[in-house]
């Protein structure tokens, strides 16, 4: 505290300096607010602020009261009394001065008065009415900063009816040869748009003059106008794509004055109106769409990874691009940006991923299979708005197959956030429409303890608006549900929809007929397909409903057709029977179905304490004395001998019998890599030849699986790699899982019951063929570097894997068709980017073995990403010639060498290199190095670069391009830490070759 | 954007801007509620809050919290740099800027702010242009007191 007042102190002289021209001889009026603030800031609790405030306030309100008090001093008295009111206290006496001072004042205490008439009143305050002629006034001022006052005040507040008597002046003020005043004109008829959009309808062609003005600042104002009628009606504007397609590209392009300039990147919110704007013009229209696509790739392509406000623009960039008509080389792009944004480690970037992803996988809900793991991290993260964003995702990708499990981290979120009531609301509704919409599809397949669960959070929680809301709710739509075809639907859900309207209806029975209700539930007992378990959760609903004459008599048809008309079942005539008797005693209904008492849980005395004299009497009388059901089991068991234990789970396949043969069988392949919770099962089904791919899909990323088990940060299973010429055989294939992997299985499970149902048929790498031939694509990065071969290498490894018939084989013979992926638009006036330049021709596979052989592939034009697509040809003994096909996706990181040069050379080559580009990129920042080297090493170890040199605050970097037989092309890059970011300097003899690196150390780095 | 807030680390209200009508009850509900929720959340923290139907983008910087309240559809990445953009044109206007600066100036931070963001939209993103405007006025102040007349008709250029 006594820094805080010591700080003060030392703040108040050049607070007094301020003032110092102020009058002489009276108190300085700022002194007064110091005074008043220094002193609440020593008082120390509230009762004393309150004390001291009130104390204030009276004073105030005498001053203010005095005819004597100049305007001058009211300016000062004003400034205190908006200080008491932002304390909490209440000044409104001081509202009347406060317009008074806007009125009377000379400009600078106008100011104040405006200022505080603002944070006083507000667009209802009848008070505004006295203050329209004084806008009236101030905005006809010869002078400048009236009005802008005026305008500021009407652009915040204006009493709507009195508009008109305005409009015309502010309207004068578009042509004014200020641009601040006609920067501010446009907003004050923005907010006029916003509160009465009729009185603004004639001046429309004035907004298009504002669009076109000279100054940026007032063209930018205009947007938030435009932003609003585009969105309201985007028909009629499809005329103006072009100028904001032809306004972005030039702000894109740095057109606009150093001084729209934001951290270097240019007009960043102007930037992102227009995206905006651009999105709804797009929006379901292919023609203005396509308007659209050359800025939209520009601006993602512009905006260096380096800062939050360009992180800002790729968001809405990306936003945009997947609301206007689709493109997929763009989408491909965003999507690649929304990945980095889910794996930033920065938890607002994480946070806007997720929310990005939530919006896309409502168009391809396959998006989110790429990042499960990160998905299922941010599921129990610390931070409950980052769960809670993933919930929103998770229940976007919501289908039959997956419901369970989402529904379930739902309801555990739910009961672990209680106390958040715009919590529960919110999921208590995400997880009731996921109840009606999937409870109908899987319902039957449903855990029991599922709606279980569900039924609990209904009637938990205590009896407070929102729960009543979410009960009403779900009541209603069950009502509906019901009053449509009820055939269809499972019978655990119709339960649910019995027990809840048996609850609850009585909420909405003020808005209904008591009997409607009964009716249904009538209905659905006169169903053949409703089962015997449900009729009894109906008939128990109509117990609780039976309170009206119409009720009861629908009870008593329903009671009399189950107990006379001979229904054999016990249970149900037991039911019938209660509903019977309580429906025609009411008394008696009321003791033991109290309507308040619905709340409380009934106590039960498990013990059963209430039977004891029953039961030692009938033990006396000769009865055997109880079992509990596990006791009987137990004796059962003894008598007969067998063991009811379930197998424990053994490997079919022990893994240290196998032959070097088995060991590259599919079977071990995945359980030595401990592909998900389905791999034992996998083993299992073996010998039936039908392997299940349900949730294993994807487990294979693009680059393998080590990949994407080092992307989330865990350590590599050992796989089974096959000697090739350029791999070491680092990894002994009878290696088994550390048990330091099993929380990891957990989630990869979790995963793939979370991600089951979102097929991905594009980037599979694990191929299935027909009949039992598994063909394993793994991509082999060449590490080795020393080796002469530096080439791309493939292999492919095909599997046979028949155990029924030993002696079966499986001829294959491969066809491999390079095909460019939709990189870049020329697609198809250029020959395919990359080629196969040798290869080994496959040999019959025998059962149990497996064939290798192997492709080069290089790259023949640079290009940020290229997809390999083959055919495998393959023929069983007895069988038709088959094919199966198979593709996969490969980096420019895949065909770039290190490049070894000497600085002479570098400097010499660097000369004669024609194709170059500048960016900055982000810096790399670890504890023990060196900025520039953390950087260079990273890129080193990503993209395979060689580091030349490093002098000083520069650093040369060079690489290859792997391009068919011989050296490959060069990139050289040149390195300087420039302010807080690496500029980048790229250059190659190789058109397209800098872009695409760029790119990928843009990308590099965002990871690191 | 609906309303802006600054607040102490004590929870003590540095300033407020509306714009949208509220009643004062529902403003005290408002910042009450925020400031605690706020107050909660660790510092490691997302800075966005999904709060009733709004977005809340929060801030701190050194003992002050900003705090926006945007809608849904906003881009919270721009809304946490309008923080920034307001915090570095106060610092360029105080000078290295304190909570006690903005205490004892608070109507300062108002013109500032409102030569910003105007109905809740940014009007002017130049740093330059935002202060030129404010300094303007303050000449204005100085200038205007003693003798009234004709020091105005100089400094000011008259519209037309």
């Amino acid at each position: 505290m006594s820094d805080v007042v010591e700080k003060t102190l030392s703040a108040l002289p050049s607070l007094l300096s301020l003032d110092s021209q102020a009058g002489a001889g009276k108190l300085s009026p700022s002194s007064k607010l110091g005074n008043l603030i220094k002193g609440i800031t020593e008082l120390t609790s509230k009762h004393e602020e309150e004390t001291l405030i009130k104390k204030e306030l009276e004073s105030i309100k005498e001053q203010v009261a005095s005819p004597n008090t100049t305007m001058r001093q009211m300016k000062e008295i004003m400034v205190r009394a908006i200080y008491c009111e932002m304390l909490g206290y209440q000044a409104s006496f001081s509202y009347i001065h406060a317009i008074k001072l806007a009125q009377q004042g000379s400009v600078l205490e106008k100011r104040v008065g405006y200022l505080a008439v603002s944070l006083f009143l507000n667009e209802t305050d009848e008070f505004l009415l006295l203050l329209v002629n004084t806008v009236l006034k101030d905005l006809q001022s010869t002078n400048l900063i009236e009005v802008c006052m005026a305008l500021t005040v009407v652009s915040q507040m204006f009493p709507k009816d009195m508009i008109p008597a305005i409009l015309p002046v502010v309207e004068e003020k578009l042509t004014h040869p200020k641009e601040i005043i006609r920067r501010k004109a446009v907003l004050a008829l923005y907010k006029f748009y916003l509160i009465a959009p009729n009185q603004v309808q004639h001046i429309h062609s004035k907004f298009r003059k504002a669009l076109c003005d000279k100054d940026p600042g007032v063209m930018t104002a205009s947007l938030h106008i435009y932003l609003q009628l585009i969105k309201e009606n985007p028909e009629s504007y499809k005329d103006l794509t072009g100028s904001m397609v032809t306004i972005l590209r030039q702000v894109v392009g740095g057109k606009l004055p150093l001084d729209f300039n934001y951290h270097s990147v240019p007009a960043p919110w102007l930037q992102i109106q227009l995206l905006r704007i651009l999105a709804y013009l797009g929006k379901e229209d292919q023609g203005t769409s396509e308007m659209m696509y050359d800025v939209l790739e520009e601006s993602l392509r512009r905006a260096e990874m380096n800062h939050n406000i360009t992180y800002a623009i790729l968001f809405e960039c990306v936003k945009t691009i997947y609301t206007v008509h689709p493109k997929s080389q763009l989408l491909e792009k965003a999507a690649e940006c929304i990945g980095n944004f889910v794996l930033s480690p920065k938890i607002n970037l994480k946070y806007l991923g997720l929310k990005a992803l939530t919006y896309v996988v409502q168009q391809d809900a396959n998006l989110a299979l790429p990042h499960q793991m990160t998905i299922i991290e941010c599921l129990d993260h610390s931070d409950v708005i980052i769960k809670r964003e993933t919930l929103e995702l998770l229940f976007r990708i919501t289908n039959a197959q997956n419901v369970t499990v989402i529904v379930e981290k739902m309801l555990e979120f739910l009961r672990l956030t209680c106390d958040d009531y715009s919590t529960i609301d919110l999921v208590g509704k995400v997880a009731e429409l996921t109840m009606n919409s999937v409870f109908s599809l899987g319902g039957d397949v449903m855990q029991p303890d599922i709606p279980n669960n569900f039924l609990r959070l209904l009637a938990e929680g205590v009896d407070n608006v929102e729960d009543r809301q979410l009960r009403l709710f779900a009541v209603d739509s069950y009502v509906s549900l019901l009053q449509g075809e009820t055939a269809k639907l499972p019978q655990r859900f119709l339960q649910v929809i019995s027990w809840v309207l048996g609850e609850y209806s009585y909420l909405r029975e003020e808005e209904s007929d008591p009997g409607s209700v009964m009716r249904l539930l009538a209905r659905l007992l006169d169903q053949r397909h409703t089962s015997t378990e449900t009729r009894s959760w109906v008939l128990g609903a109509m117990t609780k409903l039976c309170s009206s004459p119409v009720s009861v008599a629908l009870a008593r048809d329903v009671c009399e057709r189950y107990l006379y008309s001979g229904s054999l079942n016990t249970v149900l005539r037991q039911k019938a029977q209660e509903l019977m008797i309580l429906s025609q005693d009411t008394k008696l209904r009321a003791r033991v179905l109290p309507a308040e008492g619905r709340l409380e849980s009934p106590e039960v005395d498990s013990s059963l304490s209430f039977l004891d004299g029953y039961v030692s009497d009938a033990l006396a009388a000769g009865a055997a004395p109880y079992k509990s059901p596990h006791q009987r089991q137990e004796d059962l068991v003894q008598e007969k001998a067998l063991s009811l234990e379930p197998y424990g789970l053994s490997l079919p396949v022990s893994l240290s019998s196998c032959s070097i043969t088995d060991r590259r069988s599919p079977t071990l392949l995945s359980m030595s890599s401990g592909l998900s919770g389905n791999s034992t099962e996998l083993s299992h089904q073996e010998g039936s030849t039908t392997l299940k791919l349900e949730g294993v899909k994807r487990v294979w990323g693009k680059d393998g699986y080590l990949a994407q088990q080092q992307s989330a940060g865990e350590t590599p299973t050992p796989l089974v790699e096959l000697p090739s010429p350029l791999l070491s055989p680092q990894s002994p294939p009878s290696q088994k899982p550390s048990s330091g992997l099993e929380p990891d299985q957990e989630k990869r499970q979790l995963a793939s019951s979370l991600f089951v149902g979102l097929g991905s048929h594009n980037s599979v790498c694990l191929v299935r063929l027909p009949s039992t031939v598994w063909l394993f694509i793994k991509n082999c990065q060449s590490a080795n570097q020393s080796n002469v071969v530096k080439s791309l290498f493939k292999p492919f490894y095909i599997n046979s894997c028949q155990s029924k018939n030993h002696g079966s084989f499986v001829k294959v013979s491969g066809i491999f068709a390079a095909r460019k992926s939709c990189q870049t638009d020329d697609s198809c006036c250029f020959p395919p980017q990359i080629s196969c330049i040798s290869g080994s021709p496959l040999k019959e596979v025998k059962g149990h073995s497996v064939s290798v052989c192997l492709h080069t592939v290089v790259m023949k034009r640079a290009s940020v990403q290229v997809e390999l697509a083959g055919l495998l040809s393959y023929q069983r003994p007895l069988g038709q010639p088959q094919a199966a096909q198979f593709s996969l996706s490969l980096s420019l990181k895949h065909f770039l060498r290190p490049l070894t040069v000497s600085t002479g050379d570098y400097g010499k080559m660097w000369l004669s290199f024609s194709h170059d580009l500048k960016q900055n990129l982000r810096l790399v920042t670890t504890e023990h190095q060196e900025p520039l080297t953390a950087t260079l090493d990273a890129l080193k170890g990503k993209l395979h670069l060689h580091v030349v040199d490093i002098i000083g605050s520069e650093g040369i970097v060079a690489c290859r391009l792997l391009q068919g037989p011989g050296q490959g092309q060069p990139c050289l890059l040149h390195c300087r830490v420039h302010a807080d970011s690496l500029a980048v300097w790229l250059r190659s003899p190789v058109p397209e070759l800098p872009d695409s690196l760029l790119y990928h150390c843009q990308k590099a780095l965002t990871e690191t | 954007m609906q309303f802006m807030l600054l607040f102490s680390r004590q929870g003590k209200l540095r300033l407020q801007k509306w714009y949208v009508p509220l009643s004062d009850k529902e403003r005290k509900k408002i910042s009450r509620d925020l400031v605690q929720t706020i107050l909660a959340r660790k510092p490691k923290m997302c800075s966005f809050l999904e709060w009733r139907d709004l977005k809340i983008v929060y801030k701190r910087y050194a003992s002050l919290y900003f705090c926006c309240a945007v809608e849904d559809q906003d881009n919270e990445l721009i809304t946490l740099e309008i923080i920034h953009r307001y915090v570095e044109l106060l610092d360029k206007y105080f000078g290295s800027v304190c909570e006690l600066d903005i205490i004892f100036n608070f109507e300062k931070a108002y013109f500032i702010l409102d030569e910003f963001l105007l109905g809740g939209e940014a009007q002017e993103t130049s740093k330059k242009n935002v202060l030129k405007a404010i300094e303007q006025a303050d000449l204005l102040q100085e200038l205007w007191e003693p003798p009234q007349g004709w020091l105005s008709e100089l400094s000011l250029p008259a519209s037309t």
